[in-house]
């Protein structure tokens, strides 16, 4: 009989893989625990000579052997959802063993690698700029320029750093990959490497991934001497969101309180312990090893639109009913991918709300819905397109209570080192749960009679609302990285769109 | 040898030894209190100042040790926008005094909430009752 096939992904073993592929063991079957197709939905997803059941528990074991499972969603392959898809990143997905160096090989594991040593530092460089590859973390730098920039630098050491913080909401693309393909990432980080000259690498990892932590050092026990003499360390993250900015990221490897470096000087200059060092996402890094194949970095070139070159794994998640992981070229519509591709809400009722980017990324209505996938058209849509992830939200959401959270989550998040975050994040809440209130009383000090410059009037909602405008725009052009930058997007985006949610 | 003298002696060799410490002490006494920052400052020739400043910084991080068993709740935006925040209260009666709810912003399950996650182990697709029983188990 055939091999069943079982994704061993942290999500698929959430919703119960563990028994469903300990029952198919004991009827007798032989399971093989592989990489997840990215198909939430349907996890757990057993497969069967490419042919799909799901979402399955233990309990359907009995009628997916005899062929009357009402679980049955046909060839895998030929899911719309699958074959409307665009998957170099994620070409594996599904289809191997993660810790199967066999499998990774078979399917042209370290061919990239082993070209990038015979053509050399220059050439993966330039191959690397002419794929227009950008960084897959959020701010889109061109990858080739931050690693000729490397390449160029002085330094006693240099270092190649992996991003693998993941702190964004609605995203999981990192970790899909690092536990589903692990030997990729090694794989880019060590192309990476030999382009720049480093020694060594580090992967810094979030705590709140447990599975990939595990995997992602077995993986780099096992490809040890493939990499050599480059070598690679999982660094576990301790539950701060801001470490995932890079140079706040680089005082937490070096055993310093996370907070976040004012540039220049550049990390590919100055960065971990002073020296060159490459600070990429996960994703940036495991685009790599298919751009060095021979053709790799042409192929990726094509795909894409204007300066978003090549693909993005795009992620659904939140309330919509297809959710999962979507590889495709920039330049799709934000309506065809919550709309036909996520086929609208998981819970039937209306779309509300997509919050694209994470928690820095601005709340779009549906009547935005004709917005394509590009860096630069979300921009200038005051959007953005962050890591990658899409969260849908239906007509009962109060997006009110959504922008208070994005500044109450910048208030618990931020690092400290500046003022319009620090205080403007706490004084966020407190302005919109005034607007919310409908204004307010002057207070005891504005009365007494020393105050001549105080108001003499109550507060509206709209002086609120002015105030919070205001307050935005300092947090926007006062603060020194992103988080305290970016506040502003979801939270005057909800306003923007959504008065009512705000007590009009 | 204390057994924190151990543990850094696990970890000297390292570039920036301090965060490896820390999960490990944390790991092993559910806290990091000020004895324990103090012989860590000795052992790694650092100022208990520089080690406080890192122990405070970061949420995985205890100054004090709680014998409750712990359930991390995902509160961030795609679990809210799958109705996190209308079974809480469920949550926090079922934990009462005994567990410790934490709020935790995104366990990466973002397209299957609300989640939670118990030590390693982690639960998706959660209603009240589930959420219920996976904190009655805690
Ligand atoms: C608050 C904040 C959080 C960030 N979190 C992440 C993250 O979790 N993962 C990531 O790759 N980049 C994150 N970034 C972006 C990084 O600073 C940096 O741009 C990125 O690691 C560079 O790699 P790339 O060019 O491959 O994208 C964050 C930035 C900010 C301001
Ligand atoms: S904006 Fe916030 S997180 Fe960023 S440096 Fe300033 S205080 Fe730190
Ligand atoms: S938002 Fe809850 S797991 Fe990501």
């Amino acid at each position: 009989m055939s091999v069943i096939r079982i994704s061993d992904d942290a999500l698929a073993r959430a919703c119960g893989a563990d028994d469903v592929a300990s029952a198919f063991a004991a009827a007798g079957c032989e399971v093989e625990r592989v990489s997840s197709w990215g198909m939430h939905w349907l996890e757990p997803l057993v497969v069967i000579g490419g042919q799909g059941f799901g979402p399955a528990s233990a309990a359907d074991v009995g009628a997916i052997l005899d062929g009357s499972s009402s679980k049955a969603i046909g060839r895998i392959e030929d899911h719309p959802f699958i074959a409307g898809q665009q998957r170099l990143t994620f070409a594996r997905a599904g289809r191997t063993r993660p810790l199967s160096l066999d499998d990774y090989e078979a399917t042209g594991g370290w061919a990239g690698l082993r070209r990038a040593r015979q053509i050399g530092g220059g050439a993966i460089l330039e191959e690397v700029v002419q794929s227009g590859l950008r960084g897959r973390g959020g701010a889109g730098f061109p990858a080739g320029i931050k690693w000729q920039t490397v390449a160029g630098a002085q330094g006693p050491r240099k270092y190649i750093v992996c991003n693998a913080d993941e702190g964004d909401s609605g995203t999981f693309a990192d970790r899909m990959l690092m536990e589903g393909d692990p030997f990729a990432l090694v794989e880019g980080m060590a192309i990476a490497a030999e382009a720049v000259g480093a020694q060594k690498g580090y992967i810094y990892l979030r705590s709140e991934y447990p599975d990939a932590i595990a995997r992602m050092q077995s993986a780099i026990t096992i490809a040890s001497s493939i990499i050599a003499p480059f070598e690679i360390e999982v660094r576990v993250g301790a539950g701060a969101y801001v470490c995932g900015e890079e140079t706040s990221l680089l005082n937490s490897l070096e055993g310093k309180r996370g907070e976040v470096r004012a540039k220049p000087p550049l990390p590919a200059l100055e960065g971990l312990f002073g020296c060159p060092t490459v600070v990429n996402n996960v994703l940036t890094l495991a685009a790599v090893p298919h751009i060095l194949t021979d053709g790799g970095s042409a192929e990726y070139q094509v795909l894409g639109i204007d300066r978003s070159k090549g693909t993005m794994p795009i992620q659904l998640a939140g309330n919509i009913r297809h959710s999962g992981l979507f590889e495709t070229a920039f330049g799709i519509t934000l309506g065809e991918l919550v709309n036909d591709i996520g086929g609208g809400t998981a819970s039937g009722r209306p779309v509300k709300a997509v919050q694209v980017g994470g928690p820095l990324g601005a709340y779009l209505h549906p009547d935005q819905f004709d917005i394509v996938f590009d860096y630069e058209a979300y921009g200038a849509a005051d959007a953005l397109i962050g890591h990658g992830g899409i969260t849908v939200f239906d007509d009962t959401a109060d997006m009110g209570e959504m922008a208070r959270f994005a500044m109450e989550f910048c208030a618990v998040e931020s690092c400290g080192k500046c003022t319009p975050c620090r205080i403007g994040a706490v004084r966020g809440t407190e302005i919109i749960d005034r607007i919310r209130a409908g204004g307010r009383q002057r207070d005891v000090i504005e009365t007494a009679p020393q105050m001549h410059n105080a108001p003499r009037g109550n507060r509206s909602r709209e002086d609120e609302v002015r105030l919070l405008e205001d307050l935005c725009e300092t947090m926007k052009f006062g603060s020194l990285c992103a988080l305290g930058g970016f506040t502003p997007y979801p939270v005057m985006s909800a306003l923007k769109h959504w008065p009512e949610d705000f007590g009009k | 040898m204390s057994r924190i003298s151990e543990i850094v002696s696990l970890h000297r060799e390292k570039e920036g030894p301090l965060l490896p410490v820390l999960h490990d002490v944390q790991a092993e006494f559910g806290c990091i209190d000020g004895a324990a920052e103090a012989e860590i400052a000795r052992e790694l020739n650092l100022s208990r100042a520089e080690v406080h400043g890192v122990v405070s910084f970061y949420h995985d991080f205890r100054a004090e040790a709680d014998p409750r068993p712990v359930v991390q709740i995902c509160r961030a935006e795609a679990c809210k926008a799958r109705g996190i925040e209308g079974i809480m209260a469920d949550a926090q009666d079922a934990a009462g005094s005994r567990v410790r709810l934490q709020d935790v912003y995104c366990l990466g399950l973002c397209s299957a909430g609300p989640n939670a996650r118990v030590g390693d182990t982690l639960h998706a697709r959660l209603d009240g009752a589930k959420l219920r029983e996976v904190i009655e188990r805690a």
